[in-house]
């Protein structure tokens, strides 16, 4: 129950290729996010598995079945969309209630569910309500609960939680989290957010320009990227990139080195910079560094690391931590 | 920051608007009394206002002159017919456009409105004797044909931009929560459009009611609607303001008292695309 396949899926529009070949095993139970800048085709991928796309080419396979040419509503599969996508002119009774009414089910079944779903996400006292009454966050878990009454094979996410404010966001991510771990259902989860992709995933797919860039658990993308693309998205604040007669020393096109591996000093240090824009956010310190000979450098210290814009600095690189990249662009496997 | 309104900006613009009100409704309100004068205070001068002799004469007399119910549900049938089957052609057209555009689409929707730039009598002479050679002249049958056709491009219009308004998210849900075809009609489409279809069909009912081009001119008696009624008391013998006044009272009534009754429909119809 839950698993999914890919089979060198693509899909084009009039001369666009969005996706030009994609081959992906998501795995019954695995919680996977697609992750990506904007018009990277995760979206659109997301679309492709629900079947509200057609494939241009190649196999989508639910639970061992071919579903390549089935309906949205024979897959079995629940989604949940960025603008909620809620029935207005049904009370949030109605919108939980609606794919199990779809499904004939007889209605005492359907009025224990929709109970059972409102209570889960906290919206018993609003079953009355009209979409229009709510707000964003009691919205979104409407659009849950009408995913998750039908306890379909897999969820899929489309960037759920773009819009609502930074605070609720966080909420509804360990809610979403959490909701993984109770009904150890398939989910898939489409954001261009690296934060809700690092927090959220067992497996992460990077995706760039209708391509896979890697595939990954969380740790494993943040500690070796497979390239310069997945090396800068993942992380932040962002991997420093270095090029030049520094990388060259290193046998290498482009150092990356991840602003926490970056030790400081104010006496002495491999490089001396100085520092741009210092970020205080309590628990850390963001440091934007001018080095010599190196260029800006982003780096993280410790929450009261006191020092201003202005004040010279010395800062050394970890070099266990640092990630070689060719010139394509590649990781170069580290000598063992 | 909100703007400050004062209450003297205000009372202003409340007066602005009763004296913009009362200019619109006046003509009504005057034809409404002088239908019940007689035909010389009618035309008294300085003109009396509201202290006449009230009379009911003038509608007995223009009830037995013509058939007022004839006239009556010639109007109801060409008006209804007419925005039914306009509905039925628009409907699915409109909902083509709106869910499934092609690179066209804009452009079939410009060429419709174009055809409404043009005036109606250039199309006159040729219609007319269409309807001449096909015997549809003076029968209602050819009207609701007219009608339908001219007010066609509005409709679909009016229909497109509301099913616009209808977010595809909605649809596509539908279909994930396991809905077919007919029962994501049936249950999220319909409710959703009809608003829409209904805000719609009554403008589209007083716009057909109103029409006085065609209905003069492709019509005797036999199909004559409230139209026609109106003007055949404007010419043969001289003007009888007051009789004129009594038809009109009595032709303008029925669609002034439906548009009454759906005043809310009619706002958002009328202000169609500008209110979100």
């Amino acid at each position: 129950m839950g698993s999914i396949s890919l089979q060198k899926v693509s899909k084009v529009f009039g001369e666009a290729k969005v996706i030009p070949s994609i081959d992906l095993d998501i795995n019954n139970g695995e919680f996977v996010v697609f992750v990506g800048p904007s018009g990277c085709g995760k979206s659109t991928l997301l679309r492709l598995i629900a079947g509200l796309e057609d494939v241009s080419g190649g196999k989508v396979v639910i639970d061992g079945k071919d579903a390549t040419d089935a309906a949205p509503s024979e897959r079995g599969l629940a989604m949940v969309f960025q603008s909620y996508a809620l029935y207005p002119h049904m009370s949030v009774r109605n919108n939980i209630a609606f794919p199990l009414k779809m499904a004939g089910m007889p209605k005492e079944e359907i009025d224990k569910k929709v109970s059972d779903a409102a209570r889960v996400l906290n919206l018993t006292d609003y079953l009355e309500r009209k979409p229009r009454q709510l707000s964003g966050g009691q919205r979104q878990r409407v659009a849950i609960g009408r995913a998750i009454v039908r306890q379909p094979s897999a969820f899929l996410f489309d960037e759920p939680l773009s819009n609502l404010d930074a605070a609720l966001r966080v909420n509804m991510r360990l809610e979403i989290s959490e909701l993984h771990q109770q009904l150890k259902t398939t989910m898939i989860y489409v954001t261009h957010d690296q934060v809700e992709a690092m927090t959220m995933a067992d497996k992460i797919v990077v995706l760039n320009r209708g391509n896979i860039e890697q595939v990954g658990s969380p740790l494993e993308l943040y500690r070796s990227p497979r390239n310069l693309f997945v090396a800068g998205f993942i992380g932040s604040p962002k991997m420093n990139l270095i090029s030049g007669d520094y990388a060259r020393a290193q046998n290498a096109a482009t150092i990356g080195i991840r602003p926490e591996h970056v030790s400081l000093s104010t006496s002495d240090g491999d490089w001396r910079g100085t520092v741009t824009v210092a970020e205080h956010l309590g628990s850390d310190t963001f440091l934007h560094v001018n080095a010599d000979g190196v260029g800006p450098i982003t780096v993280r210290a410790g929450g009261e690391f006191g020092v201003k814009h202005g004040d010279t600095v010395f800062i050394t690189p970890d070099k266990s931590r640092m990630h070689r990249f060719d010139d394509k662009g590649l990781a170069i496997p580290a000598a063992a | 920051m909100a703007r400050k309104v004062t209450t003297r900006r205000k009372l202003v613009m409340t007066a602005i608007a009763w004296v913009l009100g009362i200019m619109i409704f006046f003509p009504i309100l005057w034809t409404f009394l002088t239908s019940f004068k007689t035909e010389a205070d009618a035309i008294a001068s300085p003109p009396q206002f509201l202290f006449f002799h009230w009379t009911l004469e003038n509608y007995h007399e223009v009830q037995s002159r013509s058939d007022y119910f004839k006239h009556f549900s010639n109007s109801v049938i060409i008006s209804f017919g007419s925005t039914l089957i306009g509905l039925i052609i628009a409907i699915p057209s409109a909902w083509a456009m709106a869910f499934a555009p092609t690179k066209k689409t804009k452009d079939v929707l410009m060429w419709m409105l174009s055809t409404k730039m043009m005036p109606p009598v250039g199309a006159l002479i040729p219609i007319y004797l269409l309807f001449q050679s096909f015997g549809l002249l003076d029968s209602r049958i050819g009207l609701v044909m007219v009608l339908t056709l001219i007010n066609l491009p509005i409709i679909v219009w009016m229909l497109y931009t509301y099913f616009k308004e209808i977010p595809g998210e909605i649809l596509e849900a539908a279909r994930m929560d396991g809905a077919s075809l007919m029962k994501e009609i049936a249950y999220v489409l319909t409710p959703m459009a009809v608003p829409g279809i209904a805000s719609t069909l009554l403008l589209n009912i007083i716009l057909a009611w109103n029409e006085a081009f065609w209905t003069l001119n492709l019509t005797a008696s036999k199909a004559a609607p409230l139209t026609t009624f109106i003007a055949s008391y404007s010419s043969p013998e001289g003007l009888f303001y007051a009789k004129l006044s009594a038809a009109s009272t009595m032709a303008i009534a029925p669609i002034l008292i439906l548009g009454w009754f759906s005043q809310k429909q009619l706002v958002r119809g009328l202000t169609f695309g500008a209110v979100k």
